[in-house]
């Protein structure tokens, strides 16, 4: 897993005014990584991927697209990079052979060669058969693969797609995130969302950003641990010391549940389920239930996104912002 | 680059109906008053010629055909300039060009290209009507040829204006309205000749650096004025769209 980075980004900040939208955000995405950009409306998404495709100055930060600086050499790092913005930025009183050749063109591909991209974009992204209409005639699903078919147009080594599956069916959806997965193999992407099984699907990579702040950074193995792992619930047929169980390594909180059990947080990466069995033994507790609860990463994502720290699923070991690199 | 950004938004411009009305309407009223300028010379020909006067057909019909010209010329550029830049804000496509290996020099020099090749097509089939005459005798192609300079770029001027103008709203009557208002006031500058103004003002109004060239008189200082013109406007557009990426 020691591919290039593509994409590093550091310490990236953007002010409107005195509102700060993105708080000092640094990650990095590797070659062949699919990278969950996600968070609630107005977390800062759709600001960060602007500044990342230079379509918006950054506040304070460096951005470096495989190997180049953005601010300092925009024309060799923006021909690295394809951009979908929200809303597809597609002209819809031309037909789609002609807008591709116009994408081909501003980005700077030979003119010998911008027939064979646009028939290589078409093809991944399924367009063969609409290449003559009007991209205003076409359907919202066909608009936004017309955008992604601009976007990879130039095999860019980054490409950054914010929601791409906004309001489009399930089927449609299916078909994107399938395309996704499908240019996951050769470039690096970037996707922005705020449905979460999306992530789970098609993502190798996962960030969680709420309110500007970077709330988690993880790899979607590590999130998928996280998730099975976290939280145990506990059944006694005796009382037992919560002091005692929350002296346990590991574990992070106890707290009783309705109905009689227990709910021990704990660090994803110790699991204090023997430890518990032992004490339960020595002290004769009684265990009479022991169920590892999966938290689901909706679980996970409300946590982060509450600004609620203190209990959390995951939150304390990477509330401070600049999270791990996988 | 350029050329690849002028290409395509002369395309678009011509994709849509509004483009081929307004050559359209222009070339006739153009043609109705070609004719009646005609119409004028055909009745005092032959008094200029008893009178040995030096004024021809040239000076009679064209120059006063390209006057009227820069006046329908002034109400018509906001309209074709209004959805340059102000339809891509609307429509978020200018996401496009901002993410594209482009500096934003290029961008406003590829849309102004674009818009002043219109103009340009424009330009031409006016000055076919003069031309024509060429079929029943002579013209002073000198006077003409200075007529159309001036016309190309008082249109040049107008672009630049209209250009900037677009990028500044998200409507595009918005933007006709304001470009129609800055180059009529630009126009109407002369009119300060008396009162406080009376030496800058008129100094700076596009009508008298424009009036030299339908007379003939080719004069360095008019040129310099609409080059600097044009790119002062420009200047402001390249500025105004590098606000989108630094402003809030």
């Amino acid at each position: 897993m020691h591919h290039t980075t593509l994409l590093q980004v550091d310490g990236l900040s953007r002010f409107y005014g005195p509102l700060q939208a993105v708080k000092n955000i640094s990650f990095e995405v590797r070659q062949g990584e699919v990278l969950g950009f996600l968070g609630p409306n107005g977390a800062g998404k759709t600001t960060t991927m602007q500044m990342l495709t230079g379509n918006l100055a950054p506040s304070q930060g460096r951005i470096n697209v495989a190997g180049h600086d953005l601010l300092d050499d925009p024309r060799a790092a923006k021909a690295a990079i394809g951009y979908l913005p929200e809303q597809p930025p597609v002209y819809r009183d031309l037909t789609v052979d002609e807008y591709l050749d116009y994408c081909a063109a501003l980005n700077r591909i030979e003119r010998g060669k911008r027939r064979a991209a646009r028939a290589a974009a078409k093809d991944k992204c399924g367009l063969n058969d609409v290449g003559r209409r009007l991209i205003g005639n076409l359907s919202k699903g066909y608009q936004q693969r017309v955008g992604i078919a601009q976007a990879i147009i130039h095999l860019p080594p980054v490409i950054i797609l914010d929601e791409p599956t906004a309001g489009l069916d399930p089927i449609q959806i299916r078909e994107i995130r399938h395309l996704v997965r499908e240019l996951g193999k050769e470039h690096s992407v970037i996707l922005s969302t705020h449905i979460l099984t999306e992530v789970q699907t098609v993502c190798s990579h996962v960030q969680i950003i709420n309110k500007g702040e970077l709330v988690l950074n993880v790899s979607s193995d590590d999130l998928a641990q996280r998730m099975q792992s976290s939280v145990l619930t506990l059944q006694f047929r005796n009382t037992p010391d919560l002091a005692a169980i929350a002296s346990v390594t590991g574990v992070k909180n106890v707290e009783t549940v309705e109905g009689g059990g227990l709910r021990v947080y704990h660090e994803p990466a110790s699991d204090p389920t023997d430890a518990l069995v032992k004490c339960s033994v020595e002290r004769n507790w009684g265990l009479a239930a022991l169920i590892p609860q999966r938290a689901s990463l909706e679980d996970i994502f409300l946590e982060l996104t509450k600004g609620d720290a203190t209990h959390g699923v995951a939150a304390a070991p990477h509330a401070t912002g600049s999270g791990e690199q996988a | 680059m350029i050329f690849t950004i002028a290409r395509n938004e002369l395309r678009r411009l011509f994709l849509s109906p509004l483009a081929w009305i307004i050559l359209a309407v222009v070339e006739f009223i153009l043609a109705w008053m070609f004719l009646q300028h005609l119409e004028g010379f055909l009745t005092i020909q032959s008094q200029l010629l008893g009178m040995n006067s030096e004024y021809g057909v040239t000076e009679v019909v064209a120059s006063p055909l390209f006057g009227n010209a820069a006046i329908v010329l002034l109400l018509v550029v906001p309209l074709v300039s209004m959805r340059l830049v102000t339809e891509e804000r609307r429509n978020k496509t200018l996401a496009l060009l901002y993410s594209a290996p482009l500096s934003m020099t290029e961008i406003v020099l590829g849309k102004y290209l674009g818009l002043y090749t219109f103009l340009l097509i424009q330009l031409l089939l006016i000055a076919l009507m003069p031309l024509s005459l060429l079929a029943g005798g002579g013209l002073d192609l000198g006077l003409l040829a200075s007529g159309l300079l001036g016309l190309a770029l008082l249109l040049g001027g107008f672009a630049a204006v209209g250009l900037f103008m677009s990028t500044l709203t998200q409507h595009q009557t918005v933007s006709a309205v304001s470009t129609f208002g800055m180059l009529l006031f630009f126009w109407l500058l002369d009119w300060a000749r008396t009162g406080t103004g009376g030496g800058v003002l008129p100094y700076l109004s596009l009508l008298n650096h424009t009036e030299p060239f339908l007379k003939g008189l080719f004069d360095t200082r008019d040129l310099a004025y609409h080059l600097l013109f044009i790119a002062t406007f420009l200047a402001l557009s390249v500025r105004r769209l590098d606000m989108d990426r630094l402003g809030g």
